[in-house]
């Protein structure tokens, strides 16, 4: 029985699969057009640059920096923590390439705008799922 | 060539009762704010021949929808040249711009155009959680998939937290302060003292803000709008009607419903403007007016800081320069300011009726029929935009000469 704390989780398909089962291994992984090198977020079925359809989910580094954040205190639903930090952060392998995700491993307090942080998969693992959260990178 | 938004007019407005709950039938919300707006108008049923509504019918979360295009069209027993309702466009006020183009293309003369809610009695005694998903509790809830896929399983349902991310990068980059965003809040407060229909009436001073516990940083419980029961209709009339209404209508100048950038939340290029600087953008590159020949300003504040973004969007301030705007809350006062701000009381004070009611407002001003909350002066000219986020429509409205 896992002791994963409840999360409304993705939706899994043949698209997204790849994507949220990344953490499996510890690596995050984003879609990237095998023609032109762009990488795709949200997924897709073709590459918005050049039109290819010919796509791969390839890795990144898992290092990014919290372009914004904010510490949310309001219960909307059940989550392991209240408050907790939520935020959007920036890769370094694209411009504007950004997730949003949650802050772990630090005081809500710590977090500030340029930190710099790593993924840290929050595991799902009976439904097969890896949830990319980050983590401050000195913490590691 | 006649510029196509000068085939149009907004020949009446109308509101039900507003409430925080009333526990009425959503459908006679609706249908009481589109007979008082057909009647503002001098209109009868007989003569509208076009629906547009935003969001259509039903559907999630509870209450955001009193009733949807289909409902009203067989309630009233009306023959339609041309009918839309959906949720897919720029803006809650997308519906008038869609009634805009009907019109000018001649598909109908009268469009009523109508958005209701009944979230505060959905909500119930619940609170916010009752209309999230799994109404709180979370567990019967299926997957998340379309955007929610990237929010839902972050704990992150709700538009405040996805609206402070925003505030949070704007206050970072041009050092806004939480007393400035605060006077939107104030101002509305104030401005709800004077409105009849509004819902929160009680004196807030800056203090009162800042003393407000925080919902997700920066935004607080006074940055967020109130939940409500109300239904806001409008007719968007063919200029040619003009001999046969009531009264002489609301001129529309130029509309704007531009989003250049991604339509996301988190991936759209500047998080600090959002899509709401291509809607100002393109409402006003169709028109020789200018923002300081704009008397009034009724500007979309589902949350404080929307109404912040819209200030620079629409060009009243610079770029980064809201915060210092807002500094004190003169220059957004009915009461002598540059530009008043939200008369009614906007959503913050006066209820969520999402995004028609600052179309309503801007209209109630330029007719002169604010009674204590009355710009001074006979204003001219309005702004009414509605939406935040990756979506923005906006008006540019001139009063009959």
């Amino acid at each position: 029985m896992s002791d994963a704390p409840f999360r409304i989780l993705p939706e899994i398909t043949d698209r997204n699969r790849p994507f949220w089962t990344a953490g499996r291994d510890g690596v995050l992984r984003f879609q990237r057009c095998q023609q032109c090198g762009y990488w795709i977020h949200p997924h897709g079925p073709m590459c918005p640059q050049c039109l290819a359809k010919d796509i791969a989910y390839e890795a990144v580094s898992g290092r990014a920096t919290v372009h914004t954040f904010t510490v949310n205190e309001q219960a909307w639903m059940p989550v392991p923590e209240l408050p907790f930090v939520l935020a959007i952060v920036a890769f370094p392998e694209q411009d504007g390439l950004r997730l949003t995700t949650v802050i772990t491993g630090c005081a809500v307090d710590d977090v500030f705008i340029g930190m710099p942080v790593t993924v840290a998969f929050e595991a799902h693992e009976d439904e097969e799922i890896w949830l990319p959260m980050f983590t401050p990178e000195v913490a590691r | 060539m006649t510029k196509p938004e000068h085939l149009t007019v907004i020949s009446g407005v109308g509101q039900s009762d507003v409430g925080r709950r009333l526990f009425r039938d959503p459908l006679e919300l609706t249908l009481d704010a589109c007979v008082a707006a057909i009647e503002d108008a001098g209109l009868t049923t007989a003569d509208i021949d076009g629906i547009s509504t935003y969001p259509g019918p039903g559907g999630q979360p509870p209450g955001f929808s009193g009733a949807g295009a289909v409902e009203v069209h067989d309630a009233l027993r009306l023959n339609l040249g041309w009918w839309s309702g959906g949720i897919e466009r720029p803006s809650q006020l997308g519906a008038v711009v869609d009634a805009c183009l009907a019109v000018a293309f001649g598909l109908a003369r009268h469009v009523l155009c109508f958005r209701s809610v009944f979230e505060g009695s959905a909500q119930g005694q619940g609170g916010r959680a009752a209309v999230m998903p799994g109404g709180g509790s979370g567990r019967s809830v299926p997957r998340a998939s379309g955007f929610q896929e990237w929010v839902l399983p972050f704990g992150a349902p709700s538009a405040a937290p996805w609206i402070a991310l925003m505030a949070q990068r704007h206050f970072h980059e041009f050092g806004t302060t939480p007393e400035q965003l605060g006077q939107i809040a104030v101002n509305a407060r104030r401005n709800a003292a004077l409105n009849p229909q509004a819902i929160y009436t009680d004196t807030m001073t800056i203090d009162d803000y800042l003393a407000s516990r925080v919902i997700s940083s920066p935004l607080r419980l006074f940055d967020c709008d109130v939940p409500c029961d109300g239904g806001t209709a409008v007719i968007v009339s063919h200029v040619d009607t003009i001999p046969d209404l009531r009264k002489a209508p609301v001129r529309i100048e130029a509309l704007g419903t531009a989003l250049y950038g991604r339509p996301s939340w988190d991936q759209f290029d500047d998080l600090t403007t959002m899509g709401l600087r291509d809607a100002a953008t393109q409402m006003w590159s169709r028109t020789d007016m200018k923002p300081s020949d704009v008397d009034v300003a009724e500007m979309y504040d589902g949350f404080s800081f929307i109404a912040l973004c819209w200030l620079e969007a629409m060009g009243f301030c610079g770029k980064g320069e809201a915060g210092a705007f807002l500094e004190g809350g003169r220059n957004i006062a009915i009461d002598g300011g540059v530009l008043p701000l939200n008369t009614n009381g906007g959503q913050l004070s006066s209820g969520r009726l999402h995004g028609f009611g600052f179309m309503h407002e801007a209209c109630v001003q330029l007719w002169g029929e604010g009674g204590a909350r009355q710009v001074a002066g006979d204003p001219e000219v309005a702004v009414a935009c509605a939406g935040g986020g990756p979506m923005g429509g906006a008006f540019l409205l001139t009063r009959s000469r």
